[in-house]
């Protein structure tokens, strides 16, 4: 079955916002109506986002980490949001994973948010009505696109590729890659939600050579024994030719 | 979590409104097995079961003012085979109604017998009804506080406990009132109801007391490292995502300060469970209706109080991610 879903790379998100803002942009100007915001020039600005990017400091100076921390719905294998709600406005799709709120449904009683462990559900305080991320669901399936842009908003505003697409339930798909050879994790797996949505940890590339490795191996000089290997602290004859 | 006015007062009405008709079914049925005296039909049981009524109607129209949808409540009976919120939006209704239906058979008059289980057992149609109405009446004491219960991270809610202080809790209060209404009609179940009542309080005062001992020692399944998944045990939030606060900031946050927020457990402590037994006893000494009213009203202020309270000390894991508050 399929199960769309994000893999956030915080080893390479730089906190910029970007993902922030065409996600609003984007879903501001959809038919589901806009995203409001309160006082949005003046004094404490508050209003209705989908996706929101925190920072961390890990660690004791000088020996910190700042890490940037994008959160959004994480479209959970067992939504705890989904069983809770009494109109069935909240739904999970069986085509895809997504889950989803049905705005001409949702009566605002906001019990879906307080089943949410991660906080990722916030009221709409001009439409009163329960919002989410829907992973673009309007954007993703459009044939009018080029299929290079069928894909999440924030994905394509990130200017690090931090944020990747694709079908975690796929095992030949970038994200289960990636998930796979980069550690992916998921947030709180204690509640046993099974996120869908995915994190790369901060990691250091490191390459390790042994000493072997720096002695070229197939050298033919070597290789016929017409000449002796040189010491290491020796000169070569690359030692005197280069400049 | 932030404790909203209009769940605080459905959850404290209906539960007076509970507790009075489960009050009043015991009168009728113990009054049947002849272990107490038959009261009068309308005035008693009748009015009485309006009274209960018109808390119910209190505690709906209350109800109202948390969604922001209201026009929409009626999809709300949709998802009952998952939403416990769902099936206490058709259990309450139902109660509503059999409570009427209790009323209107004994102010009426009409209450043709149905069946006999022996000679001394006569089951009429009020008894009937009214039994019916009894089982409602659990089942919408279990909604309404399995809405909570079945939350399972939200810890300081996710016991049993819940469950029975929120029937304990209802069905003082609705004996309390029972209390002072046996007392207004002058009925001779003051003492019956009174006893009851003081039992009652004790018993929630115990299980409420158990509740907030448990909850003063719960260990949080979820920290800051399992919330964003960064093993280390120096973590600092430097942005939360928002200037002026969110949905996130507002919701799940009590926003009383540290004083206040602990006066609070003390104040209902005292006016929910202290004050009303002392007033119950001095009253039954006396057989004073002012001190019976008076036992009522101070344990339905202390019941907001509680109410509030158990709101507010709910921890929601979604704060993790925002520390600075």
């Amino acid at each position: 079955m399929t199960q769309l879903a994000l893999v956030i790379d915080l080893n390479v998100c730089v906190g910029c916002h970007a993902c922030v803002t065409s996600c609003k942009e984007w879903n501001t100007s959809g038919t589901a109506g806009y995203m409001s915001d309160y006082n949005p020039y003046d004094k404490d600005p508050t209003g209705t986002f989908f996706n929101r990017v925190q920072t961390f400091e890990v660690g004791e100076f000088p020996n910190t980490q700042t890490v940037h921390f994008p959160k959004s719905c994480l479209h959970c294998e067992e939504p705890p949001c989904v069983p809770v709600c009494p109109t069935g406005a909240s739904y999970k799709r069986e085509l895809d994973g997504i889950v989803l709120v049905d705005y001409d449904k949702c009566i605002g009683c906001k019990y879906c948010s307080w089943a949410c462990p991660y906080g990722a559900r916030e009221i709409d305080e001009n439409q009163k009505v329960m919002k989410k991320c829907t992973l673009c669901v309007d954007r993703i399936y459009d044939e009018t696109l080029p299929e290079s842009e069928r894909k999440p908003a924030c994905v394509l505003a990130c200017p690090t590729s931090a944020r990747l697409f694709g079908d975690v339930n796929d095992p030949d798909s970038n994200v289960s890659e990636q998930i796979r050879d980069n550690g992916g994790y998921q947030l709180m797996p204690e509640w046993g939600t099974k996120p869908a949505n995915h994190y790369l940890p901060r990691r250091k590339t490191n390459i390790t050579i042994h000493r072997d490795e720096l002695t070229r191996v197939d050298n033919p000089l070597n290789k016929e024994r017409q000449l002796p290997m040189p010491d290491d602290d020796d000169q070569t004859l690359d030692d005197i030719m280069s400049w | 979590m932030h404790p909203a006015f209009s769940v605080i007062f459905l959850t404290t009405l209906i539960g007076v409104g509970q507790g009075l008709f489960l009050a009043l079914y015991t009168g009728q049925l113990y009054s049947v097995i002849k272990v107490l005296p038959v009261q009068d039909s309308p005035g008693f049981y009748g009015y009485g079961s309006l009274l209960a009524l018109v808390f119910l109607v209190g505690g709906l129209f209350s109800s109202f003012f948390h969604l922001g949808r209201p026009e929409r409540a009626w999809r709300s009976a949709a998802k009952w085979k998952t939403s416990w919120l769902s099936r206490e939006v058709i259990v309450l209704p139902a109660f509503m109604g059999t409570t009427f239906i209790y009323s209107m058979i004994h102010i009426s008059g009409w209450n043709p017998v149905l069946f006999s289980l022996s000679d001394a057992l006569v089951v009429d149609l009020s008894l009937f009804v009214g039994g019916i109405n009894m089982v409602l009446a659990f089942a919408l004491f279990i909604c309404t506080a399995m809405i909570y219960a079945c939350v399972k991270f939200l810890q300081e809610w996710a016991t049993p406990l819940t469950v029975v202080n929120y029937v304990l809790l209802g069905m003082a209060s609705g004996f309390a009132l029972s209390t002072a209404f046996a007392s207004y009609v002058e009925s001779d179940l003051i003492h019956f109801y009174g006893g009851w009542a003081i039992v009652l309080t004790v018993a929630a005062f115990i299980t409420r007391s158990a509740s907030l001992i448990r909850n003063n020692n719960i260990k949080y399944k979820s920290n800051l490292s399992s919330a964003i998944g960064i093993r280390h045990t120096s973590i600092k939030q430097k942005a939360q995502g928002s200037m002026g606060g969110s949905f996130n900031t507002r919701e799940y946050f009590h926003g009383a300060k540290p004083s206040l927020f602990k006066s609070i457990k003390w104040i209902f402590l005292v006016l929910a469970f202290v004050v009303p037994v002392a007033l119950l006893t001095s009253a039954l000494a006396t057989d004073m209706f002012i001190l019976f009213l008076l036992a009522f009203i101070v344990q339905y202020i202390g019941l907001m109080a509680e109410r509030w309270f158990f709101f507010a000390q709910a921890n929601h894991p979604q704060n993790l991610y925002y520390q600075s508050l």
